[in-house]
């Protein structure tokens, strides 16, 4: 059978004048329909590079990316990303953000009354109607996120890009944040590809864990099957014996074998 | 130093049931009438003081200008001159010889074509410049020595060109306000954050979407800027513009009065002048307001 996303033989180099850094080397990944793979590690790794890469909003210097076995190589609905930085547009309502997607995606699929209701639908699985004639700037980052999140799932992508999407929200914010996802994702059956630097939330989100050695030239340092049964919850993961393995692998392998050198 | 701030603790959830009760039995408003007074007392404070200046400052004029033998005519003199012109602004005797209203609006429309070709050349511009790296590099230069020379300078060559005083006037309005809008815009479209882009990549906008959807909401800030200062100097240059060009509006006005020694009716005009460039200001910022809901303008 042939892998539904496949990340084959990817190098990158980055060129500016004479200096030449390479910053990701002979990448291969494969991630089935429906799987929740993260990629973590440390900052500077090019792990952001990799998801731009696959967002298409970077080319690969060598490698490609293939999905359901055709090469894909500039950005497109299929690939959805939910931004670090939400990146909503300010002169937009939380609606209109959403709704910019859906008329882009559906312009023929759908009629005006369509795609008014799947903006709405979109919305309340993040339980963000209620804000949607709101502006950006008018809710808080947490809600920000949701709708960066709908704004996404809206297109109803084959793979969802989350690039470290709970990285600026506080603790509380994102542990909700991340139960959510964890619902959709249970709901809505989406591939999802996150990059993230938190460890719990790989653990807790993912179905594999592609930890990543420090740059330049990174590569996949090892992958880590998840095996908790879903739905996961919170609370009962903290004492379970299997996530305290995980998480300890993973810690291993950031903070032992693969520590953060600074100068780097 | 925790200890008294611990202690504080119950006595204040103590008082708060009451002080709560308290609040729900008294949801009175301030009666309408305060609420008038207390709205006088803001328009108050923001009129006054100006006021008090204009007085002052009328009253200096007035002191310095009442002796016999002063160049300029004092205020009460300017008023009792102009009488005619103020309270019957419509009036028409063919020719020249029309009422200021008429004088205005045709100074006013020859700035508003000359503004609006302006604008819609200089977003464009702009946009280009801003976009591609060449197009700056070619004409980014070409601009910034454009750009200082002085309205006026610009007259005889339209003359020259279109052999008529009415679009050499426009012309000159256009040459003078488009250059901050085009270098205002292109600052902005630079400065469009990667962001958006990416969303507008992922999104797959077409480039009259992406141009529409993007760019123009997000550099509006920076258009708008450009907008206010181009407004600015079109009404400047007019005045001049018109002295030389002559026929019906404002410039040629003031040069007719000052030709028939008129001082009164050039302090008048100067009068007008000053008002209706503020309301044009003042009509670009609040489009501007409307325009980027308030959202990125501050």
């Amino acid at each position: 059978m042939q892998p539904y996303l496949k990340l084959d033989h990817i190098d990158k180099t980055f060129t500016r004048g004479n200096a030449t850094t390479e910053v990701l080397k002979d990448i291969n990944l494969t991630i089935e329909r429906g799987e929740y793979v993260s990629i973590i590690g440390h900052s500077g790794c090019g792990k952001s590079t990799l998801l731009n890469i696959v967002a298409g909003l970077t080319d690969t210097t060598m490698g490609c990316v293939l999905l359901e076995n055709r090469e894909v190589n500039s950005p497109g609905p299929d690939r959805a990303v939910v931004f670090q930085n939400h990146s909503l547009l300010p002169w937009l309502t939380v609606y209109e953000n959403v709704r910019l997607g859906v008329d882009k995606v559906f312009a023929a699929s759908k009629s005006r009354s369509e795609r008014d209701e799947w903006t709405m639908h979109n919305l309340n699985l993040v339980q963000m109607a209620h804000a949607k004639d709101k502006r950006p700037a008018e809710i808080s980052g947490g809600m920000k996120q949701r709708v960066g999140i709908a704004r996404a799932l809206a297109m109803e992508p084959k793979v969802l890009l989350l690039d470290e999407p709970f990285g600026a929200l506080d603790a509380l914010t994102r542990a909700h944040l991340q139960d959510s996802v964890m619902a959709l994702h249970q709901k809505l059956g989406n591939t999802i590809l996150m990059i993230t630097h938190d460890v719990d939330e790989a653990v807790l989100l993912s179905d594999r864990i592609v930890m990543m050695t420090n740059g330049p030239s990174a590569r996949i340092g090892e992958v880590l099957d998840v095996p908790l049964a879903r739905p996961r919850k919170r609370l009962e993961l903290s004492t379970n014996a299997a996530y305290l393995k995980c998480r300890q692998r993973v810690l291993e392998f950031l903070y032992e074998r693969h520590r953060f050198v600074e100068a780097a | 130093m925790n200890m008294p701030a611990i202690k504080t603790e119950p006595a204040a959830t103590v008082v708060a049931p009451t002080a709560a009760a308290v609040v729900t039995m008294t949801p009175k408003r301030p009666p309408r009438a305060d609420k008038y007074i207390k709205m006088a007392k803001e328009t108050a404070v923001r009129v006054v003081p100006p006021l008090i200046v204009l007085a002052l400052f009328m009253l200096v004029w007035e002191l310095v200008c009442r002796r016999a033998g002063s160049t300029l005519p004092p205020p009460s003199r300017v008023f009792k001159d102009t009488r005619e012109l103020i309270f019957d602004p419509f009036f028409d005797h063919g020719g020249i010889d029309k009422g200021l209203f008429w004088h205005l609006s045709a100074s006013l429309q020859r700035v508003a074509l000359g503004y609006s070709l302006a604008a819609v050349a200089g977003i464009a511009l702009g946009t280009l410049v801003g976009q591609s790296v060449w197009a700056m590099r070619g004409l980014d230069p070409l601009f910034q020595v454009l750009r200082t020379i002085p309205p006026l300078a610009w007259l005889p060559l339209s003359l020259a060109a279109f052999r008529d005083g009415q679009p050499s006037a426009i012309f000159v309005i256009f040459i003078t306000s488009i250059w901050p809008i085009i270098i205002n815009t292109a600052v902005g479209i630079r400065n469009i954050p990667q962001d958006y882009r990416n969303v507008a990549a992922v999104v797959q906008l077409n480039p009259l979407e992406f141009f529409w959807k993007i760019m123009i909401p997000a550099a509006a800030p920076y258009i708008f800027t450009g907008l206010r200062i181009g407004i600015g100097l079109s009404w400047l240059a007019i005045v001049a513009a018109e002295m030389l060009i002559g026929g019906v509006g404002i410039g040629f006005f003031i040069w007719d009065a000052w030709n028939s020694s008129h001082i009164s009716e050039i302090i008048l005009a100067l009068f007008y002048v000053g008002i209706i460039g503020f309301v044009l200001d003042r009509m670009i910022a609040g489009l501007a307001k409307f325009v980027t809901h308030g959202t990125a303008l501050n």
